[in-house]
């Protein structure tokens, strides 16, 4: 099961132990199929009762704010320019023009080919992987499909690493998980972590999207959660924005769940990210409240949580100005980028 | 700030326009009792909300009157899709006032308004909904063509889910053709009150539901009223005992809905964290005031440990306090009496030698609370594992394969509910088919639905309460009126039933 250029990437030790051996496909599926299975209508019930908490007042204004500071503001068109990576890391850094106390937000993302641009717009706000300023994500490993060979996807990784790329967004092989070859998936993304290594052997963030949109039973998310954090993922991402559906409360909390179970077990907490389809203020604190109530509310900082999101920013930036004026304003007083 | 400390989100009082004071509701209208008044207190804050009327004897023999009067010339005389009309019309007002009755419901029983809003209410309207269709469908309900209503019916509800019990004793009543006079129970009589309020809005003739309040004596001289046909009851095991007494020998009808030890079982393949949200759902919705409530949870050695951990985690995120406030989820305990119960039981399981914990939450200063409360090492002999405790109190036991588990959930004098958590189609019904339960939850608990009946086994009651099974308690064969052109009797090809129930009918 192991192709060859895969097999000098050494896997964590203890995920081996976890697994009971090396990381064969049989010894994956038994391991994935030895999780406990999640019921559909249970879990959609539970996401459904943590919608409905009623955020108000101060907690409501906490949440706005927070929400901003956790925002991966992205761009991923086929039409990216430069101009308009520009254009979004000036609307990262002030995401509001009128308000000098509004947080920046966590980073933006780019495709590959933009990381050096965006790097040089955000000049000394660039966090390099630090707290202070805003971090540069890029999506590799021939994103969105992953169709690719793995020579491929580990240089299009290298490049975004080497241009000054913070974060990694890769996609997992749905094709391989489909067709039951843990294997591949598994040695695919240790392969892209390390790649992730910089010349000064630091490690740039490694985010392991899922597709939940493709993968399309709750098992299936699941296990292919517990496949990314075995692989060594430093966080786990619902979707690319590219498949619908993306991001749902149902399949994040699922992943929440693994998350909080990994964190039992081993003391190590991985982040997650949902993407694609939260837009509004409302919607996205359901997902603040899911989190606090699942894992608890230490994972709502910016290397824990984050939210893949284009439109939600202005949505929240509303429901922000409304919150300190008392009454709406509307689209024209928000940026569109 | 702590973001899980949420701000306050208190529902609005301002719909609500309670009187100070409520009469009985007798004849389509509002009168004084006879006996002497007594207040009901909110138990989130013990404060007063209105007086209550209580009705002495004359009063019930004045609402027996009225619905005889209202049964012999109205009700029983109306077409069943006119009776239905009503029922509609009902539904539809207590959804336009929905959020009213739940924030009164809130107030005076102490359930969370989460609950209220989005539980009792939407299932009150559900029932006369549901009831309304059937009102001239009858011949389907299953005790034979051109069925015959039973005339006046006594119900007797209990305090846990006022409005919503209200539902289940009405609505298939006055679909069967019945008329009705009904006792809230002596804590929850405000939403009791308030539907009558709506009853009047709807234009129901006068005397079809009479609603008349007080102790359990003004129950008890009700359904021991020789002018009743029928007896209803929802409430503990002792009380419909004292009920099946009293009217045995008699030619009344009885149902009786009792109280309950749900076994909710765990098998080691259970979908986890929904087995942890379902032991919380089973046990903790509404304090633990279900008679259906998943009391004992039956959980499989080899996951013990793990369960139980998760379980504790997840009920430290209970939010325990204002009702009122839209994000609680466990409410006041209704009465200090209850709360005396439950206290006392969880120190006897104390005694007994069960390990007590409970979750680490802030006790109101004033009004009844009692914090989410597991009991593991509880053995079967244990009175935890045994006694209705009716608050928010789990008594965890083990079992080692699934015949222990099926005879462990089976050994209790009730038979209410149970609930079997596993990912095996094949197991969960094998195990369903040999639990001597009426409700009985595969991979979810405490779920309602008016097309479904409702009713226990042994000591936890007889008679079907919801769907089809629930208009069978209001009904009985075609009376034959001597002129035999009773069409529909005619027209029936002559089964089995069918004659017999004839021959019942002579």
């Amino acid at each position: 099961m192991t192709s060859s250029p895969l097999a000098t990437y050494q896997p964590d030790q203890r995920a081996l132990a976890l697994i009971g051996g090396e990381a064969t496909d049989a010894n994956l599926r038994r391991y994935l199929h030895g999780i406990p299975g999640i019921d559909a209508v249970g879990l959609e019930a539970r996401a459904a009762d943590l919608g409905t908490r009623s955020i108000k007042t101060s907690s409501k204004r906490w949440a706005i704010d927070t929400i901003i500071g956790l925002i991966d503001l992205t761009t991923l068109e086929g039409a990216d320019t430069p101009g308009k990576v520009r254009s979004l890391v000036a609307k990262a850094l002030v995401p509001d023009p009128g308000d000098p106390g509004c947080p920046r937000v966590a980073a933006v993302c780019v495709y590959g080919d933009m990381v050096g641009t965006a790097v040089v717009a955000l000049g000394a706000a660039h966090a390099n992987g630090g707290t202070e300023g805003v971090n540069v994500a890029a999506v590799a490993t021939a994103f969105p499909s992953g169709r690719a060979s793995i020579s491929v996807k580990l240089a299009d990784v290298r490049a975004s690493v080497a241009a000054g790329a913070d974060e990694i967004d890769m996609v997992i092989d749905r094709g391989a998980f489909l067709a039951g070859r843990f294997g591949q998936v598994y040695d695919e993304i240790v392969a892209v972590k390390d790649a992730c290594r910089r010349a000064d052997g630091s490690m740039a963030h490694l985010k392991v999207i899922l597709e939940t949109g493709e993968l399309n039973t709750y098992d299936n998310v699941r296990r292919a959660s517990w496949l990314a954090i075995l692989a060594g993922g430093d966080f786990i991402k619902t979707s690319t924005g590219k498949v619908t559906p993306a991001a749902t409360l149902p399949v994040t909390l699922s992943m929440l769940e693994v998350v909080r179970d990994w964190h039992r077990l081993t003391g190590v907490r991985i982040g997650v990210k949902p993407a694609g389809g939260i837009r509004t203020s409302k919607d996205a604190i359901k997902y603040l409240v899911t989190v606090a109530e699942t894992v608890g509310e230490e994972w709502l900082v910016p290397h824990l949580f984050r939210f893949g999101a284009s439109s939600l920013l202005n949505d929240v930036l509303l429901q922000r100005q409304k919150m300190a004026t008392g009454h709406y304003s509307g689209p024209d007083y928000v940026t569109i980028d | 700030m702590k973001f899980l400390d949420y701000a306050p989100a208190p529902e609005s009082q301002a719909l609500l326009g309670l009187k100070t004071d409520y009469g009985l509701f007798i004849n389509g209208e509002f009168t004084a009792g006879r006996g002497t008044p007594f207040q009901t207190i909110n138990p989130a804050t013990e404060q007063q909300i209105a007086m209550i009327a209580t009705a002495n004897e004359a009063d019930v023999d004045a609402a027996v009157a009225a619905a005889r009067h209202a049964y012999d010339g109205v009700w029983s005389r109306l077409s069943g899709s006119d009776r239905g009309k009503y029922l509609f019309r009902i539904a539809r007002l207590v959804q336009e006032r929905a959020r009213e009755l739940a924030v009164a419901e809130t107030l005076d029983n102490g359930k969370p308004i989460k609950e209220t809003r989005d539980v009792d209410i939407p299932l009150v309207a559900a029932w006369f909904f549901y009831y309304a269709g059937w009102a001239d469908k009858l011949d389907h309900a299953g005790v034979g063509p051109n069925p015959a209503s039973l005339g006046v019916a006594a119900q007797v509800i209990p305090w846990n889910f006022p409005l919503m019990m209200l539902a289940w004793k009405i609505a298939p009543a006055l679909a069967a053709g019945n008329t009705v006079v009904l006792k809230p129970a002596e804590t929850t009589s405000l939403t009791a009150l308030l539907f009558a309020e709506i009853l009047q809005q709807a234009d129901l003739p006068a005397g079809v539901v009479n609603i008349i309040t007080g102790a359990g004596s003004t129950g008890q001289t009700l359904v021991n009223h020789p002018g009743v046909n029928k007896v209803a009851f929802t409430g503990s095991t002792s009380v419909g005992r004292a009920i099946a007494r009293s009217v045995a020998g008699t030619d009344k009808k009885v149902s009786l809905e009792l109280g309950g030890k749900g076994a909710n079982i765990v098998f080691d393949d259970a979908p986890i964290d929904q087995a942890i949200e379902g032991i919380v759902r089973g046990i903790f919705f509404n304090q633990g005031h279900v008679c259906c409530a998943g009391s004992r949870l039956l959980v499989q050695e080899s996951i013990h440990d793990d369960v139980i951990d998760r379980l504790k985690r997840s009920m430290q995120t209970l939010r325990l306090g204002d009702p009122l406030d839209k994000n609680t989820d466990i409410g006041a305990i209704n009465s200090a009496e209850q709360l005396a119960r439950i206290r006392e039981l969880s120190e006897l399981g104390q005694r007994e030698g069960a390990e007590r914990w409970s979750a680490d939450c802030v006790i109101p200063t004033t009004g009844f609370w009692f914090a989410p409360t597991i009991f593991t090492n509880v053995s079967t002999s244990h009175r935890i594992a045994r006694d209705e405790i009716f608050g928010p109190v789990l008594s965890v036991l083990t079992f080692r394969t699934p015949a222990e588990a099926i005879a462990k959930a089976n050994n209790t004098p009730y038979g209410l509910s149970a609930g079997i958590w596993s990912d095996k189609g094949s197991r969960i019904l094998a195990v369903a088919d040999k639990l001597r339960a009426g409700v009985i939850w595969a991979n979810t608990f405490n779920q309602f639905d008016p097309s479904s009946p409702f009713g226990g086994y042994k000591e936890s009651g007889y008679g079907r309460e919801g769907g089809r099974h629930g208009l069978a308690a209001y009904l009985k064969p075609a009376v034959r009126t001597g002129s035999r052109s009773a069409a529909a009797v005619h027209a029936t090809p002559v089964t089995k039933k069918s004659t017999s129930a004839k021959k019942a009918a002579k």
